[in-house]
């Protein structure tokens, strides 16, 4: 199992791959962990259905690809369908539980998960899929590191969407409402700012993020039903790890989230991936415990 | 009729129903089975996730763990694990029912006793984390524990273990698991009973209420959660163990730490019949067994979308369950006295009023 390791020793360039497909694919766990850090700061809200809204992103570019649009048109097209998406959940389902106990809403969105990925696997089928978007490879040390030309568009499309989340939150109006209601939603509601408009609002945006993060995963990596579970815990280790409304920490955490998942990969062994990702939320989780044992006194 | 004999009538004809239902329904008896289970779990779910205010999703984790570790035992005792659940190969095995019997028991105990263990372990790190954060980590265990184990090549990896066959004909093997489960079920609940009725529910409920006042007062909150999340395991970890024996098949992601099946019915049951009582989860697990029995097999896979509509539909509207609304509805039936007066403000306000009136 271990003998991957030696190999990685021996041939340092391909450490360049995993650290480069880590990237790739952890700037895309960004998207969607600044998504939750986004609903969770702001609304207080767990969401355990992430990963499947990511997933449905994926779907919809797949479905629309089958009918011949090109996943860049399909981006777009996505982002607003999932918008409207979670605009409508949040009226249905979220704006019952926000104001309930912590556990409600992390078994509410975690029923909303159940009903979402068994739906998918109804309509769309259990097959893992992926779409073409119909690039070539680079070659890079004569051969020895392959990089898909959609990973790096991909990597762009993620860095310019950042950019424009960030630019939104900071001079729109409604991205100025939303950092308000964050920092205090009474004092928001006395300047005349209406709160449920926002959270509904922030929800269908963390909803469009989710989208066009699962447009891009299901580019440069695969889709299935049930991968939702995975990019929830993604979503959760980077979160837990960075902090909330913490942009550079979310990037930095998932760019290493991603970069430590490919070496787990290929030194323990595929089926042993997802563990890793498991395992590293529990040991944030840990870590983040000891912190705060540390900083109070408990009684023994 | 007086309280404590209706009573012990009622609980003497659970016991007799109990008894005679797989004689009545011999074709229902591993689905009867199932039901005692299911009460157990939770039974076992709702000692943390009702009474303390410790939401776990992973407590199937313990199930898992009583599982493996029982057919570790079962088959180690007599045998090389490693040789039986190679793939290729198999190693020809015979179990006397003398062999059949010893593995069993010494089995049930070491996943009894494996279960607690964990749990005393990951109490130590997990029980202090909190709400939300308690949640999820219990779920990362429990989905972590499912992958290793399919990585592990020891116990069959994602192959998983055939247990030893029962030495006698199936009719039997079914009656003797189905008595198995019904004491445990009742011995949980007993014990439960008992265990409510001391001062562990009150430390419990002031945990679940506020656990730095609870913790400010004197308790020591610690050991009380370890104790709870302790006897949560060690009856899980012998419910994983008859489990693994009643299906004689193990494999690690949908039999011993099935996580979105069997780690989420135990909190919808709960929450249906009304957690944080203690007939509640009875309650609920009847009731949701009995559903799930008549309808799963004829949703042709909606049946998952079903359940998820109920998680949400339950937690949204309906979160007092059966119990908390029974409980709501008629509470002067179960010994609760309602102050009439009305809100503490309506009497504030009545008192100067009546000063001035005299």
């Amino acid at each position: 199992m271990l003998e991957n390791l030696h190999l990685l020793l021996q041939a340092p360039v391909l450490n360049v791959q995993l650290i480069l497909d880590g990237v790739f694919v952890g700037a895309v766990y960004g998207l969607a962990a600044y998504g939750l850090a986004l609903v969770w700061g702001v609304m207080n809200l767990k969401n355990l259905a992430q990963g499947d809204f990511v997933i449905l992103g994926g779907y919809l570019a797949w479905a629309m690809g089958n009918h011949g649009v090109h996943p860049f048109v399909a981006l777009p097209i996505v982002a607003v369908l999932m918008f409207a998406f979670g605009w409508a959940i949040y009226r249905t389902i979220i704006c019952r539980i926000i104001d309930k106990d912590l556990f409600t809403s992390l078994l509410g969105t975690f029923g909303l998960a159940l009903v979402m990925q068994q739906i998918m696997n109804q309509i769309f089928g259990p097959e893992v899929q992926s779409i073409d978007a119909g690039f070539q490879s680079l070659t890079l040390f004569g051969g020895m590191v392959t990089i898909a030309q959609v990973k790096l568009i991909s990597l762009c499309l993620t860095a310019a969407l950042a950019v424009a989340i960030v630019g939104f939150m900071k001079w729109s109006r409604m991205g100025q409402a939303i950092r308000a209601t964050a920092q205090d939603p009474r004092a928001a509601r006395v300047m005349g700012i209406n709160t449920d408009r926002v959270y509904a609002f922030t929800f269908a945006l963390n909803s469009a993020i989710c989208g066009a993060a699962g447009v891009l995963i299901a580019m440069i990596w695969v889709i299935q039903p049930f991968y939702g579970i995975a990019h929830s815990i993604r979503a959760f280790v980077i979160v837990t790890t960075a902090g909330l409304g913490n942009l550079g920490a979310v990037i930095l955490s998932a760019l290493g989230l991603g970069i430590a998942e490919q070496y787990a990969g290929f030194t323990l062994g595929a089926q042993l991936q997802q563990f890793t990702v498991v395992s590293l939320l529990v040991l944030v989780l840990v870590i983040k415990q000891i912190h705060r044992g540390r900083a109070r006194q408990v009684l023994q | 009729m007086n309280r404590s004999l209706s009573k012990s009538l009622f609980y003497g004809a659970i016991v007799v129903a109990g008894l005679a239902a797989p004689l009545l329904f011999p074709g229902y008896t591993f689905a009867i089975s199932g039901l005692w289970v299911m009460i157990l779990f939770a039974l076992t779910w709702d000692i943390m996730g009702g009474q303390m205010g410790y939401n776990s999703l992973g407590n199937i984790f313990f199930f898992g763990i009583g599982m493996y570790v029982c057919a570790i035992v079962q088959v180690g005792l007599y045998y090389n694990v490693a040789a039986y659940t190679a793939p290729s190969g198999q190693i020809d095995v015979h179990f006397t029912p003398h062999q059949y019997y010893l593995g069993l028991t010494l089995g049930i105990a070491a996943a009894a006793v494996v279960a607690t263990l964990f749990a005393l372990l990951f109490g130590q790190i997990i029980l202090g984390l909190r709400g939300p954060y308690f949640a999820i980590g219990t779920l990362g265990i429990a989905l972590a524990a499912g992958e290793l184990f399919g990585a592990w090549n020891y116990v069959g990896g994602g192959g998983g273990i055939a247990l030893p066959t029962f030495p006698g004909d199936p009719g039997d093997r079914a009656l003797f698991f189905y008595i198995l489960c019904f004491i445990l079920a009742i011995a949980a609940f007993a014990f439960l009973k008992w265990l409510y009725s001391t001062r562990f529910k009150l430390v419990a409920n002031a945990i679940r209420d506020d656990e730095e006042k609870a913790e400010a007062m004197g308790l020591y909150t610690k050991r009380y959660k370890n104790l709870g999340f302790a006897i949560s395991a060690f009856f899980l970890g012998i419910s994983g163990a008859l489990y693994g024996n009643m299906i004689g098949f193990i494999e690690p992601v949908e039999v011993a730490f099935p996580v979105i099946t069997f780690g989420i019915f135990m909190v919808v049951m709960c929450l249906i019949g009304g957690k944080g009582t203690l007939w509640g989860p009875v309650i609920g697990a009847a009731l949701f067994h009995v559903v799930r029995q008549l309808t799963w097999t004829y949703m042709l896979g909606w049946q998952w979308v079903a359940l998820g509509g109920l998680i949400i539909v339950s937690v949204v509207y309906f979160q007092q369950g059966i119990v908390g609304w029974v409980l709501e509805r008629w509470p002067e039936r179960f010994g609760i006295r309602v102050d009439e007066a009305g809100s503490p403000d309506e009497s504030l306000d009545a008192d100067p009023v009546n000063k001035e009136a005299a």
